[in-house]
This record gives C-alpha cells, structure tokens and sequence, in this order.
C-alpha cells in the first residue's frame, strides 16, 4: 500500500483513461445477461458490492472488520420481513434494509474503535456472532429454515421483477449506485483523511483529527452497503438464511478483498467474480466437499506470497513496463 | 432439601459446575492465545483447530493404535505441538515484519484448511470417546452429585494453567519469555536465542490448545466443528480480559463459565449470548479490558 504523487497532467490523463475504463465496464455490464446466466451475474454483483464495502474499510482505513456478515444477513432479514409481512415494494424494502444495517454497523462502530488491530478484528467476530446467535432465535428469522419464498415484487409497484432481466438490470443498477458510492467516497476530502489514519494514526491525531468520528463514518458507510448487498442478495435469490450471518462468510468476503487486492477499487470486484466462480464450478464438481479447504489454500496463498492480490499485480506490472 | 434463589440446589451447582468446566477450557485456550500473542503479536486462528486435533489424535490414537487416555494426554499436546512448530518455521515466520493483521488471516486460512479436511474424512457429526476407567463415576456431596471426570477437568486444567503462570512469572525461561514480550531486540542483543524462543512459545501455546482438547473429548463428542464455535467465545473472553496478564487471561475464562453456568440457570435464552454482552459492557466501562495495560 503505496501513497502515489501525480502531478496534475498526469492525473488529467488518468482521469481521462479511468473514464474510458468505465465506460467500458459499464457497457460490459449491460450486455453481459445476453452471454451469461443472470443469476450467476446477480450473485457476483451482490458480492462485489458486499466486498466492496468492506474493503472501504480494510483497503482504505486499515481496519480489519471480522464481523461483515452481521451486516449481510441484517439487510437480508429486515428486507424479506418488511417485504414478506408489510407488503412493501421492493425498493423501500431494500432501503429499509440499507438503513437497518447501516444502525447496526453505528453500534459495532461504537464499540470496536475502542481498540484498535487484533482486538477491533477480535470485538468485530465477537459481535457479529452475537447477531447469529440472535438470529437463530429470534422469531421472525425463521431460524433454520431461514425466510423462503420472498417476493421479488414490482419495482415502484410498476416493473414486475419476477423475470430475470429486470431484475438483472435492477441488480446492476444498485450496484453502480453502491460503487459510486464508494469511488466517490475514496476520492472526497473524506477517504485522504481516511487513508491518512491507515498509515499513521497518531500522526493523524496530532494534525487535529478526530479520528474515532472518521472511522466510525466509514464504518456506517461500509455497513450500510454491505446492508444493502444483502437486502438486494435476498430478493434476488428470495431468500434469507443463517449462512449469511455465520463467521464463514466474513472470512469469504476477506478472502475476495485479499485475493482482488486490498485498497484497490476493482479488486474486490475481481476477487468476488473469481471466488463466487470458483464455488459455482467446485460445488458441481468431485472437489465439492473440499471447497472450504481451498478457499482456505487460497488465504494461505494470498497472505504470504500474492498480498497484492491480482488487481494489485496487474498495478505493479502496468506501472513497471507501461510508464 | 430448600430451594436456594427459586431453584432447587440440584440444578444451580449442577449449572455452576458445568460452567466451571466451560470456564476451565477458556482459562486454558485464552492462557494460549495470550502467550502467543505476548510473543509473535499475532492471534492464532488455528487455535480452535488445535485445540480440535488435540481431541482427534487422542480419538485415532485410541481407535487404530490403543493408545490409552493417559498417554493421550501427553502424547496429543507433542504431537500437535509439532505440527504447531512446523507450521510457525516454514509458515507464520516470513510474516513477523508484516502487519500483524496477515497472521490472524494465515492462520485463519490454515484452519480452515485443517477443519475442511476433517470434515471432509469424518463429516460433522461427532465422534463418541469413553471415559477413561480410573474416572468413571462420581460422588454424592450431599447438595450435588460430582461425576469424578468433570472434578478431574478441572483439577488438570487449573493444575496446568497455575504451574504456567508460575513457569512464566517466576522462573528464569519465564523471565526471558516476559522480556522478549516487552522488546525482542534487546533481549537478541543480550545472546538469547529469541527466534527458538518464539518458535517454543507457539509450541507451548498450540500444546495448551491441544491438551484442552483432550480434556473435551470424553465430555464433548470429538468432531471436526468443536473448536471454531468455541474459539470465538474465546476471543471475546481475551477482550474482555486483556491479554497483557497470565492471571488475567486464567481468572477471566474461569469467571466468564460460571457466569455462563449463571445464566442458564435463570434466564436460558441468553446463555450463548451472555459473554458477549459482557464483552459488549467491559467495552463500554473499561475498554482496555479488566487486566488490560493499554491506555
């Protein structure tokens, strides 16, 4: 993790390089369902947003959150209940999700800025078991079965979003939103502060900062828009159950920042594509009951020899033979 | 005989020994976690699936080659030990000048891999291991019934986590130990060997986690999952601690049970939840922990 300098012509050209990159990418977007299931595409979006969000977090304030399931599983909960018993349409359902999660990571935010490195990962593991145990008790979770059947319903009460490809193009939109977002976020006043905090913290302090309101700001961001992956994740699939709240799925959504590239903005996105494919593929396969043993290989892998992960690689070798 | 606060006597012992058992096996995995973390600054997320092998060797030793509990109890720690060491030499090594935070997710990732594999040979459902015959049956004391092997966990695991308390705090290995905790540099300068020192402290750790594992296996089914559920209790038993005190680790698993033990005497439902409520407290009174040095 590198500051860079650019000097304002060279960042004139990188803008307008970005640019292009993703106006490319958002074609990609909304022409991938022609050539790819979906479902499948819907899946990778849900968790690229999700790891998105953390990565906010660990990739840009150095604060290895262990507990992003908590808020995953809130948002899917909270929009299946309110979408499944208040009849709302979907998109106050998801925010209403959003919202809940966001409160959720205020609370966590609260408490684990109280320490810092080992123990906010420690505190953050802790908590969100706490929201398991929770969860597999409280009523309207529907414990082990989870909540089946929720209705994908009709956007403003007008689209239906039963079919795939509304539903695709509604997905696709939430998560350009949530990505913005984020991009929007890294590059304000905001997410330097932010970035000032992960390498040097009481450096950041001395310079007058409050640094525990500028943490706990992105921890509400961050929550908030895993939140919201979850909410769109249950809708999508219509169902919400226990393992998105279990401590597996924070390790997962680790895994996709770790092997996309922490503190990169398209590796998270890389990383989710590249883990959820990899599932799809095993669990069909004669390796489905080793799966959890390589994801396992490939954190074991990532931490000690790829701590780049493939997005930050690709930086390295661009900035090497390119410039 | 009279109820005692509403219940019959019967089930609060009853319910407070079960939480000095749990409190035992917190004592011992978080005095682990705290010594390793006392040394290498990291926390070992394979200390679950540690203590998980500790309660499989003893099963497979018993199961294919006889080998009785008492050997077990010896021999599972050595031979998890070393596997322990292994991985610490070619592993966790090449990240001590690194963020501390890659060795909580390389060993994160190692227990996952030791879990899966597990699983995958011996699926989820866990595995009968019998009392050993010496401590078969129990006593009558006359407001409780006290079933010898639960005495004898907790017996072992105090034994165990005293004689290190005393091994670190009063003896000379221990004084190296403490010294490599507050600045390795100088004590490499002054001729101690601190990377075997580091390299024995994991052991000695992954040896804990091991023989807790042991301890478990006659009272809890020996299964693949045993140790991960349980490693997170641990890690909120650490915060609430602090992991700057032996004693400080050992006195809090021990309350943090019979506290557990309490709850599900009077109000069941929180019983998985209660410690991380106190966590949750502690984090808001005292947010270096009850035995933390930190500011």
């Amino acid at each position: 993790m590198t500051t860079q300098t650019l000097d304002s012509s060279a960042m004139d050209k990188s803008v307008s390089k970005n640019r292009m990159l993703y106006a490319v990418l958002l074609f990609l977007g909304l022409v991938a369902p022609l050539a790819i299931y979906p479902v499948f595409l819907m899946k990778v979006l849900c968790f690229a947003l999700f790891a998105c969000a953390f990565n906010l977090m660990l990739g840009y304030g150095g604060l290895l959150s262990f507990g992003h399931a908590a808020f995953l599983a809130t948002g899917g909960y909270i929009t299946g209940h309110v979408v499944m018993q208040w009849g709302v349409t979907p998109e106050i359902g998801i925010l209403i999700g959003t919202l809940c999660s966001a409160a959720m990571g205020f609370v966590f935010g609260k408490l684990a800025i109280r320490r810092q490195g080992i123990y906010f990962a420690m505190i953050t593991l802790a908590l969100s078991q706490l929201v398991f145990f929770l969860y597999v008790q409280a009523p309207f979770t529907g414990g082990e079965n989870g909540l089946q059947g929720i209705p994908r319903g009709e956007l403003f009460g007008v689209i239906s979003l039963a079919d795939n490809m509304p539903m695709y193009y509604f997905v696709f939109a939430i998560f350009v939103l949530g990505f913005a977002l984020i991009h929007r976020t890294i590059h304000s006043p905001f997410g330097q502060i932010l970035k000032a905090i992960r390498e040097n913290e009481p450096r950041a302090v001395s310079l007058g900062y409050d640094v525990d309101k500028y943490k706990l700001v992105a921890f509400v961001i961050s929550a908030g828009l895993a939140g919201l992956a979850g909410s769109t994740k249950s809708l999508v699939f219509q169902l919400s159950s226990l393992t998105d709240a279990h401590w597996h799925m924070s390790g997962e959504v680790i895994l996709m920042t770790l092997l996309g590239g922490v503190g990169t903005i398209f590796g998270p996105v890389v990383g989710a594509a590249t883990v959820v494919t990899l599932q799809n593929y095993l669990s069909q396969g004669p390796l489905a009951s080793w799966v959890p043993v390589i994801l396992g290989l490939i954190f074991v892998i990532c931490v000690l020899i790829f701590r780049s992960g493939i997005v930050g690689e690709i930086q390295k070798f661009a900035k090497k033979n390119f410039s | 005989m009279a109820e005692l606060l509403g219940f019959p006597p019967q089930v609060l012992f009853g319910q407070l020994l079960i939480g000095l058992i749990n409190g035992s096996f917190y004592a011992l995995l978080s005095l682990g976690l705290a010594i390793i973390f006392g040394l290498l600054n990291i926390i070992n997320f394979a200390h679950g699936a540690q203590y998980m092998l500790g309660a499989f060797v003893a099963w497979l030793g018993l199961k294919f080659l006889g080998v009785n509990y008492w050997v077990s109890l010896i021999l599972a720690p050595l031979v998890v030990a070393a596997i322990g060491i292994a991985l610490e030499k070619t592993l966790l090594r090449r990240l001590y000048k690194e963020d501390h935070l890659y060795g909580l997710l390389l060993t994160f990732g190692l227990a996952l891999m030791i879990e899966g594999s597990f699983v995958h040979f011996f699926g989820v459902s866990g595995q009968p291991y019998s009392v050993p015959q010496a401590l078969t049956g129990g006593n009558n004391l006359g407001f409780m019934f006290l079933p010898t092997y639960r005495a004898w966990i907790i017996v072992a695991s105090l034994v165990i986590c005293f004689g290190t308390w005393y091994m670190i705090e009063r003896t000379k290995l221990g004084a190296y130990l403490r010294a490599g905790t507050e600045n390795p540099q100088l004590l490499q300068a002054f001729g101690i060997n601190v990377p075997l020192l580091i390299t024995l402290t994991y052991g000695y750790g992954v040896a804990l986690a091991a023989f807790a594992g042991v301890l478990a296996a006659p009272i809890y089914s020996v299964s693949p999952v045993m140790g991960s559920n349980l490693l997170i209790v641990v890690f909120a038993v650490v915060v609430i601690g602090g992991m700057g005190s032996i004693m400080g680790a050992i006195v809090t698993g021990l309350l943090m049970g019979l506290i557990e033990g309490l709850t599900k005497v009077f109000y069941p439902e929180a019983s998985t939840t209660v410690i991380f409520l106190v966590m949750i407290v502690v984090l808001l009174v005292r947010p270096a922990g009850l035995f933390g040095k930190e500011a």
